[in-house]
C-alpha cells in the first residue's frame, strides 16, 4: 500500500496540509492509514549507513546485557519492573533489530518501534549514567525517532508539532504580528502597576535578548509580562526579537531534524541581527536543549556553541539574586516546605542544578531535595513529547507515578518547576492522583517576593483611570 | 602431543597474541576514526582539553569499585564484576607460569605476582563468573536481554580460567587440562577483537566518549571539571 493522504513520509510544509491534519481529530484517519503505510526499506538502510557511525554501533555491539540500566529507568520502575521496559531491551529490540536486519523491517515492526520510541523512553538520558560502558540509550532513541519520522511513523501530535515549526516557525500558530501585539498589549496592561514597563521589540545591541516558548504568548501572555516585570525590576537593558523569538522545538521530539535546524536558524539570525551581549531563554527545559545544546550542531557550527552567550532563565535569576539586581523581601520568603524539580534537559544535560539551588537558597526557608536529585533526578514523567501524545496518555499517567512518589516523600505541598514540560507533568499528576500539591514557575514567585524600589512603584498622585 | 604443545606455546601463541593486540588496536583506531562531530553532535576538536579531561575521568571513575553512583546503586553486581575483572586482567598478565613461557620462548616476560595471589585472583574470577551467570538466570530484567551469544562469551572466558586452575591444583596427569587451557586461552585471544570481548579496549573508547560528551556539550564547566559519575 502506498503512502496515505495524511500519514506519509512527507513533512508538513504548507498551512493547508497542516489544517487537513489538524482536522483529523485525534488522528483517527492518520493512524488508520499508518497501519497500511509501506516501509521504504532501501531508504531506511541507506540513511542508517550514512548516519549510524561507530559511537552508536559500538554501543549496540558491546552492550554486555548486564541489565544495570533497568533500575536507572523510571519507566521500568513505575511499570512494576516490567522486563520489557529495560532500556537495553527496548533499544536492542528496536534500533538494534533494524540494524541487524539491514533495514528490512515491516509495517508492524515500525509501529511497535514507534510505540517504544515515544511511550517507553522520554530521552531523559538517565540510563547513560548507570551503564558501565557509558551507553546512552536516550541518545539512541532520539536517533531512532529520526529514522521513524523519516518513514512517516510518528505520533499524530508530533507530526503536527513539527509541521507547526515548519509552517509558522513556532510550535503554535503565533504569527509575527500576534507576537508583537502581545508584547505591546502586555506592556500596556501592566503599565499602570509598573510605570515605565516596556517590552522593547528588536532593539539592537541590548544587553539581553529574551527568547521564549510559543505557548507563553499564545496561552499564558502573563508569563511574557512577568518576564518583562522582572527585567524591569532588575534594571536590565533588554529586548525581544520580532522573529526568531520561539525557542522550543517539538520537531526535536518528533525527530524532524530539518525542522529543528530551520527553527534554530531563525533564532540565531535574530541574534546576529540584533547583536545582544547575551541571550536568555525562558523557563523551559527542551527549548534550552534544542536551541543552546543541540542547536549549534543542527546549524553545523563547528564549535558547538550558539552565536552569542546563551543562558537559561535560572542562570539569570541566580545571577540577579547574587548581584542584588533582584532583592527578596525576607518577610516574604517561602515558609512552608518546598521542593524543586530538576529538568533533565538542563540539569542532567547541562549542569545547571547548582543555579536552581542557589535560587532556592534565596527564596525558601525550608527547601527539601527530592531523592534522587540534580543529575540523578528522574524525569517528570512527561518529557520528550510524552505529555502531548493522546495515544499514549495511559502510559504517560503511569509514568507520573515516580514523580508523585518523589514529591510525596519530601512532604512538600509546593513544587518549583522551572520547565514547561515538568510543570505540565506535575499539574497533570495532581489532576490524576490528587495529592494536594501546588506547582509553580519561578517568575510568579519572584514577582510576589521581590522588593520593589520606590522609584519603580506607581506614584499615588499620577494614578488615573 | 609434544609437537602440538610446542606449536601452541610457540607459533600458535605468537599468532594469537598478534591477532589480539593488532585486532584490538585496529578496533580502537576505527572507533575514534568513526567519531563524527556532526552526527554525534559533540564538538570534539575545538574543546579537546575539556573532552580529554572529562573522558579520562569517566573511564577512570568506573574502574574504581563503588567509585560511581551507578556502582553504589548495585552492590551485588559491583562485587561480582570486580571479582571477575580483577583476575581476568591481572592473572593472564602476571601469572608466573605465563611469564616463564614468555621468557623461555621470547626471552622476555612481565614481572610476576606471587603464586598465592594469582591463585586467589583466579578463584575470585571463577566465583565472580559463577554469580554473574546465576544473576543472568535469576533476574528477569537480565534474562530478557540475555542471548546464547552472552553465554558463549562467558564460556570463552570461563574455560581458560577453570581449566587453568584445575591444571594448576591437580598433582598429576594434568596435561589434558593444560591443553584445554592453552587452546581455550588462545581462542579467547583470537576472538577478542571480533566479539563483545572487544570491550577490553572499547570500554575505554565508549566511556571516554560519554565523558567527553558531558564535558564538551552537556554542562562542562558549569558543574566543575567533570561529570560527577
Amino acid at each position: 500500500m502506498p503512502e496515505g493522504q495524511l500519514c506519509n513520509r512527507t513533512p508538513i510544509s504548507t498551512e493547508e496540509a497542516l489544517k487537513a491534519l489538524l482536522a483529523d481529530k485525534g488522528g483517527k484517519q492518520y493512524y488508520d492509514e499508518m497501519t497500511k503505510l509501506d516501509v521504504d526499506t532501501v531508504k531506511l538502510w541507506s540513511t542508517i549507513e550514512k548516519t549510524c557511525k561507530t559511537r552508536t554501533k559500538t554501543w549496540l555491539e558491546i552492550c554486555a546485557h548486564c541489565g544495570l540500566c533497568a533500575d536507572s529507568c523510571f519507566l521500568y520502575r513505575c511499570n512494576n519492573a516490567d522486563p520489557e521496559q529495560v532500556p537495553a531491551f527496548k533499544i536492542q529490540s528496536t534500533l538494534g533489530e533494524i540494524i541487524r536486519r539491514k533495514g528490512n523491517v515491516d509495517n508492524a515492526f515500525m509501529r511497535r518501534a514507534m510505540e517504544y520510541a515515544w511511550s517507553r523512553c522520554t530521552c531523559c538520558n538517565r540510563c547513560g549514567q548507570f551503564c558501565p560502558h557509558g551507553i546512552d540509550v536516550g541518545v539512541m532513541f532520539s536517533y531512532l525517532r529520526g529514522l521513524l519520522y523519516s518513514q512517516g511513523f510518528v505520533p499524530w501530535e508530533l507530526k503536527i508539532g513539527a509541521g507547526m515549526h515548519r509552517v509558522y516557525g513556532a510550535q503554535m500558530d503565533v504569527t509575527t504580528e500576534d507576537w508583537v501585539d502581545t508584547c505591546e498589549w502586555m506592556a500596556e496592561e501592566n503599565g499602570e502597576e509598573w510605570p515605565g514597563l516596556e517590552i522593547p521589540v528588536d532593539k539592537e545591541d541590548a544587553d539581553i535578548m529574551y527568547t521564549l516558548n510559543a505557548r507563553e504568548p499564545k496561552h499564558y501572555p502573563e508569563d511574557v509580562a512577568e518576564a518583562a516585570i522582572l527585567f524591569h525590576l532588575a534594571g536590565e537593558n533588554w529586548t525581544v526579537p520580532s522573529t526568531g523569538w520561539e525557542q522550543t522545538s517539538l520537531s526535536m521530539f518528533a525527530g524532524d531534524w530539518e525542522a529543528c535546524r530551520m527553527n534554530v536558524e531563525k533564532v540565531y539570525d535574530s541574534i546576529e541581527r540584533l547583536r545582544p551581549k547575551r541571550v536568555i531563554g525562558t523557563e523551559c527545559g527542551h527549548a534550552h536543549r534544542a536551541t543552546v545544546i543541540e542547536g549549534p550542531y543542527w546549524m553545523g557550527r563547528p564549535d558547538g556553541l550558539p552565536p552569542a552567550e546563551y543562558i537559561h532563565y535560572v542562570e539569570w535569576v541566580a545571577e540577579a539574586l547574587r548581584t542584588g539586581k533582584l532583592k527578596i523581601d525576607p518577610a516574604k520568603r517561602i515558609k512552608e516546605p518546598v521542593t524543586l524539580q530538576d529538568s533533565c534537559n538542563y540539569v542532567r544535560n547541562h549542569g545547571l542544578g547548582k543555579y536552581t539551588r542557589e535560587i532556592m537558597s534565596y527564596l525558601a526557608d525550608d527547601f527539601r531535595e527530592m531523592g534522587p536529585n540534580r543529575e540523578y533526578n528522574y524525569c517528570c514523567g512527561g518529557g520528550g513529547g510524552f505529555n502531548g501524545i493522546g495515544m499514549y496518555r495511559k502510559q504517560r499517567n503511569v509514568a507520573l507515578l515516580t514523580k508523585r512518589d518523589q514529591i510525596l516523600a519530601t512532604g512538600c505541598k509546593l513544587v518549583v518547576a522551572p520547565c514547561h514540560n515538568c510543570w505540565d507533568a506535575i499539574r497533570d499528576l495532581e489532576e490524576e492522583y490528587h495529592i494536594g500539591i501546588k506547582w509553580t514557575f519561578l517568575k510568579p514567585l519572584l514577582i510576589k517576593m521581590c522588593i520593589v524600589p520606590d522609584h519603580l512603584k506607581p506614584q499615588e498622585e499620577d494614578g488615573e483611570e | 602431543m609434544e609437537s602440538l604443545m610446542s606449536f601452541l606455546t610457540g607459533p600458535g601463541l605468537i599468532i594469537s597474541l598478534a591477532v589480539f593486540f593488532i585486532g584490538l588496536a585496529v578496533r580502537l583506531v576505527l572507533y575514534f576514526m568513526g567519531l563524527d562531530w556532526r552526527l554525534d553532535r559533540v564538538a570534539y576538536k575545538p574543546h579537546m582539553s575539556e573532552g580529554m579531561r572529562g573522558g579520562l575521568y569517566s573511564a577512570y571513575k568506573w574502574l574504581v569499585p563503588f567509585g560511581t553512583f551507578g556502582w553504589r546503586a548495585q552492590p551485588f553486581f559491583t562485587i561480582c564484576f570486580f571479582l571477575l575483572h580483577l583476575g581476568a586482567v591481572l592473572v593472564p598478565l602476571f601469572l608466573t607460569a605465563h611469564n616463564e613461557i614468555l621468557r623461555m620462548r621470547f626471552g622476555f616476560g612481565l614481572p610476576s605476582l606471587p603464586q598465592g595471589v594469582t591463585d586467589v585472583l583466579t578463584v575470585a574470577t571463577i566465583i565472580g563468573l559463577f554469580f554473574i551467570i546465576l544473576r543472568r538466570i535469576a533476574l528477569t530484567e537480565v534474562r530478557i536481554i540475555t542471548t546464547a551469544y552472552d553465554y558463549f562469551i562467558i564460556a570463552l572466558v570461563a574455560v581458560p580460567f577453570v581449566s587453568g586452575f584445575i591444571a594448576r591444583v591437580s598433582s598429576a596427569g594434568s596435561d589434558g587440562w593444560l591443553l584445554v587451557h592453552i587452546i581455550s586461552g588462545e581462542l579467547m585471544l583470537v576472538l577478542a577483537p571480533f566479539t563483545k570481548l572487544s570491550h577490553i579496549v572499547l570500554y575505554f573508547a565508549s566511556r571516554w566518549q560519554l565523558g567527553a560528551d558531558y564535558s564538551i556539550k552537556r554542562g562542562g564547566h558549569r558543574r566543575g571539571p567533570c561529570f560527577p559519575w
